[in-house]
């Protein structure tokens, strides 16, 4: 078995262990808090299968690294891999001081969630053109994506908090905003339903388009709602195309990443509502049941610890990393190109999240919806900046 | 200045909250840490006088009370977020794409985008990060920086070096984690105090009060990671002036030397070769890829002299010494006494000269009457030929296309796709013949031409794009950078932690913690250091005021 098959190997071991770790962490709360300092059994397997887990994950990391000759960051599977690591990383860290089971089951499936989506990126091993060939690509993006992993925990210790805190007996502004974020989490997981289903029946539709005087072919792995601007379709007996993607979509391929954002958000849909009509009432109340022998104090500490201590490691990898390496490549460490300013944004968020702590009220719920929006930004400059705005970081 | 007295005695500057000797809340300024029917005390600042918070008469007390304040801060800060957003809606002019059909502004945006786009350039979105409304919501920031550091840093920085141990009762008791042990014994308290100090704890103790204090210096993080902010203002400030930066583009084709821009004729870059490289198609780690993606570069590299002209003779052609002689790839710059050179572009393959021969439209065998050679950066607009011909340059479309409306234009002024109208005046002949030459192409005005024109061979050559530039503000970056992350490590990865221990001689015993942050792990501390004592565990009363609501 060549390296690479290793590595790939070792992706999918780790994939499989966090999802039964999630499983023995869910299994802990049947263990009740009878005493804090006693782990239950069930407590102590999650975590060692957690952290074998991890183990697999940086054998797919070293592995991929040594077969292709650079750091295993230089595109959207590869970046996006690396964070779900990032993210059960900062969760292992976090168990070994808070010794916190309930974390588990919320962290490893976010993280899994991140790793499946990164799957459905071409995987294949791609040569670093001139402006990536340097040291500062590891440097760069190892630091900001243990940073937006960091950041991300205090995301699902929001989401818990939330879950946790609102009043589900009625239905109020805060149970529907809840509802619409597990809702979003529901649409990732369409995107990767409906990817690997189609993927595995190779299902492939070509077009043809032009960008001025040249012609670009791209393969539809999805049939085409939304067909690229100005294309016409080549491949016979599929589906046709209902309408064509609006011109303002910039980026490479956009019209292909809009038409498989629409069927994710159609089958994210369907499986929310199938899941509604089991459980009988909205996703968060019924996680709200688990989360019952917690206490919301410790969340609301160790939501505002991650972001203290993910908001250094960010501005270090997102901003002073990336600028000394812009100012290399480019001949100027700040441009304004959109992955640049949403990383500013992102910066400049968490610095009012920071400073909104210094004063009462301030805490609690409305610190927990800050923490969640926060992730919501660095996943936006993750998946819609590339989408929408594009600029040099096209890579990912 | 007025002052407050203390019942213990201290004398306090007027504003002060809670006494900075015993800590009892002074009875007239609670309103202004919002202590007011709260159980617990606002430890944010220690509850030291701030100059924002006591005097508020004279305009400067206003501006300084509004620039300290945290909320304008977080106001300030949002406000520089909405708008760094928006102007990411459409892209900012320098990012209008090269390949556009118009690239100016006031035409693209709405021919892309609509009426959105018209409204974005029309309120001149499209420069948003320069407008001068930009400008001054981050030098508002500064400001605020500047004052609300102040504001805090001064009280707090006194406050905090002359702490007296000997506390109030009701400053303990209304702490975020307090305890009454009703009896202890001498043995009990050493104990604590023997493993405070293996926690590291300083300890000081007057008259039975114990104060252990750890990590004191996490207190000053803030204001050390605002001072790097001002730093990094600063050198965004400098780098506005040509002292501290200048940036220039040159193209220089190979075989020539250009004279660097900016450097007042001082240095010359000679550009001997553009190397262009692909990966290669059958290198097996990246077959997969590249058979999808086709051809990756792999490197753009332009091999370079520079040199600096000597002047001894005003007015006269320098004299051109080479100094250095190198490579310059992407994340290679070349630096040289101060300057840098940096490979920003190129082009490939641009035609630099095309020669043509005359033949007679009914020769089969193209027989040469006479040729002549197009140099076409700088062509000529006539060419006498030895055998008595003219040939008059009508029209040059360095990169021919036709428009829309079907005329020839010239796509750019890079000679990569040549075409010329020629007029040939045949020996003793003043009616010319009119033709159409370019690559592939030989059109004849008329249809009725007695000669032809034929390209007989052409050379070549790449083009390199270098940035040349200075940035003497960098260091300033640099150390502001470094300064703020040293602040935001000092602040953030350490705590400020305090145990307050008060031993009443009946043998009763009062404790009280506060830390800026991590509760979680001072309720360690204290449940390690109180292990094997009948000193009984802090409760945490915010737990307890957060039920009781």
């Amino acid at each position: 078995m060549d390296l690479l098959n290793i590595s790939s190997t070792a992706l999918y071991t780790a994939f499989i262990l966090y999802l039964i770790a999630t499983f023995f962490f869910g299994a802990t709360i049947k263990d009740k808090q009878t005493d804090n300092n006693k782990k239950g059994f069930s407590g102590k397997i999650a975590i060692t299968l957690t952290i074998i887990g991890f183990l697999a994950q940086l054998v797919y990391f070293t592995t991929r690294w040594i077969s292709s000759g650079h750091a295993p960051v230089s595109n959207m599977f590869e970046f996006l891999t690396f964070l779900g690591m990032a993210l059960v990383f900062a969760f292992i860290i976090l168990y070994a001081y808070y010794k916190l089971s309930f974390l588990g089951l919320f962290a490893l499936p976010i993280s899994m969630i991140i790793i499946a989506y990164a799957s459905m990126f071409p995987t294949d091993i791609s040569p670093l053109v001139p402006s990536l060939q340097s040291h500062w690509l590891y440097i760069h993006v190892t630091t900001v994506a243990l940073g937006q992993g960091i950041l991300g925990i205090s995301f699902v210790v929001g989401l818990m908090y939330l879950i946790k805190e609102i009043d589900q007996t009625v239905k109020s502004k805060e149970t529907t905003w809840l509802e619409i974020v597990m809702y979003i989490l529901f649409v990732f997981i369409g995107f990767i339903v409906i990817t690997t289903s189609f993927n595995l029946m190779n299902y492939n539709a070509t077009f043809e388009y032009g960008p001025g005087n040249r012609t670009v072919t791209t393969d539809y792995h999805l049939p085409a709602i939304a067909a690229p601007t100005n294309s016409t379709l080549v491949t016979e007996d599929v589906m046709q195309p209902w309408f064509e993607t609006p011109e303002w979509f910039q980026g490479e391929d956009a019209g292909r990443k809009f038409n498989t954002l629409i069927w994710s958000v159609i089958t994210g849909t369907i499986i929310y509502l199938i899941t509604r009509l089991i459980l009988r009432k909205r996703v968060g109340a019924t996680l709200q049941h688990l989360l019952k022998n917690i206490k919301a104090d410790l969340l609301d500490e160790i939501e505002y610890r991650s972001v203290a201590i993910g908001f250094p490691v960010f501005t270090l990898g997102g901003l002073i990393f990336a600028a000394i390496w812009a100012e290399i490549a480019w001949g100027r460490f700040w441009g304004w190109d959109p992955k640049e300013v949403w990383a500013f944004v992102t910066w400049l968020f968490y610095a009012a999240y920071l400073h909104l702590r210094l004063s009462r009220g301030w805490h609690g719920k409305k610190s927990a919806w800050l923490a969640v929006i926060g992730f919501g930004i660095i996943m936006f400059n993750l998946i819609v900046v590339n989408l929408v705005l594009a600029g040099l970081h096209s890579y990912a | 200045m007025k002052q407050v007295k203390c019942e213990c005695g201290h004398v306090n500057p007027l504003g002060t909250v809670l006494c900075e000797s015993c800590g009892k809340p002074i009875e007239e300024n609670q309103h202004i840490d919002g202590n007011e029917g709260k159980k617990l005390l606002n430890m944010r600042y220690d509850g030291t006088a701030r100059r924002s918070k006591t005097y508020n008469k004279s305009i400067v007390d206003r501006i300084w009370s509004f620039f300290s304040s945290v909320k304008v801060g977080v106001w300030l800060i949002v406000l520089a977020l909405i708008a760094s957003m928006i102007g990411t809606i459409f892209p900012q002019e320098m990012y209008i794409p090269a390949d556009a059909p118009n690239r100016d502004p006031a035409v693209f945006y709405e021919s892309q985008y609509g009426v959105l786009g018209l409204i974005f350039y029309q309120l001149g979105l499209h420069n948003l990060y320069s407008s001068w409304w930009y400008m001054l919501l981050i030098a508002l920031i500064g400001v605020s920086l500047v004052i609300c550091s102040l504001d805090r840093f001064i009280p707090l920085f006194r406050a905090l070096r002359h702490q007296n141990p000997k506390k109030h009762q009701s400053f303990l008791s209304r702490q975020r984690l307090y305890s009454e042990t009703e009896s202890s014994t001498d043995d009990e308290l050493n104990m604590v105090k023997k493993q405070l100090k293996i926690r590291r704890y300083n300890i000081k103790e007057t008259e039975g009060y114990l104060l252990a204090e750890k990590g004191r210096f996490s207190r000053w993080g803030p204001y050390v990671n605002h001072i790097g902010l001002i730093i990094i203002l600063i050198a965004a400030i400098l780098r506005t002036t040509p002292l501290f930066f200048m940036n220039e583009y040159v193209w220089v084709r190979e075989g020539e030397i250009e004279v660097l821009p900016g450097s007042n004729g001082e240095y010359y870059v000679e550009n001997k070769d553009f190397i262009f490289e692909t990966h290669d198609e059958n290198d097996e780690r990246f077959k997969e890829a590249l058979s999808k993606e086709g051809m990756v570069a792999s490197n753009y590299q332009t091999d370079v002299v520079v040199y600096k002209a000597d002047r001894s003779i005003p007015g006269e052609e320098p004299e051109l010494e080479p100094i250095v002689e190198d490579s310059i790839q992407m994340n290679k710059p070349l630096s040289f006494e101060g300057y840098e050179l940096i490979q920003s572009w190129y082009q490939l393959n641009e035609f630099s000269s095309m020669t043509f021969k005359i033949h007679e439209t009914s020769d089969a065998d193209e027989k040469s009457l006479g040729s002549f050679t197009v140099d076409l950066r700088n062509p000529q607009p006539e060419f006498e030929l030895d055998n008595g011909f003219k040939v008059v340059l009508d029209q040059y479309y360095p990169d021919y296309y036709l428009d829309d409306n079907g005329i020839p234009a010239s796509e750019t002024n890079f000679p990569r796709n040549p075409a010329f109208v020629f007029s040939i005046y045949s020996e003793g002949n003043d009616k010319p013949e009119v033709s159409f030459v370019g690559i592939g192409r030989n059109i004849d005005g008329t249809g009725e031409n007695n000669y032809k024109l034929g390209i007989q061979e052409f050379e070549m050559h790449d083009v390199s794009g270098l940035t040349f530039k200075y940035d003497r503000s960098l260091p300033f970056f640099g150390i502001g950078a470094a300064i703020f992350m040293i602040g935001v490590i000092q602040g953030m990865y350490w705590q400020h932690r305090r145990i307050w221990i008060h031993k009443r001689k009946d043998g009763s015993l009062v404790m009280a913690a506060h830390t800026n942050k991590n509760w979680f792990g001072l309720k360690k501390d204290i449940e390690v250091v109180t292990q094997n004592t009948n000193i009984k565990m802090v409760e945490d009363q915010q737990e307890l005021d957060e039920k009781d609501k």
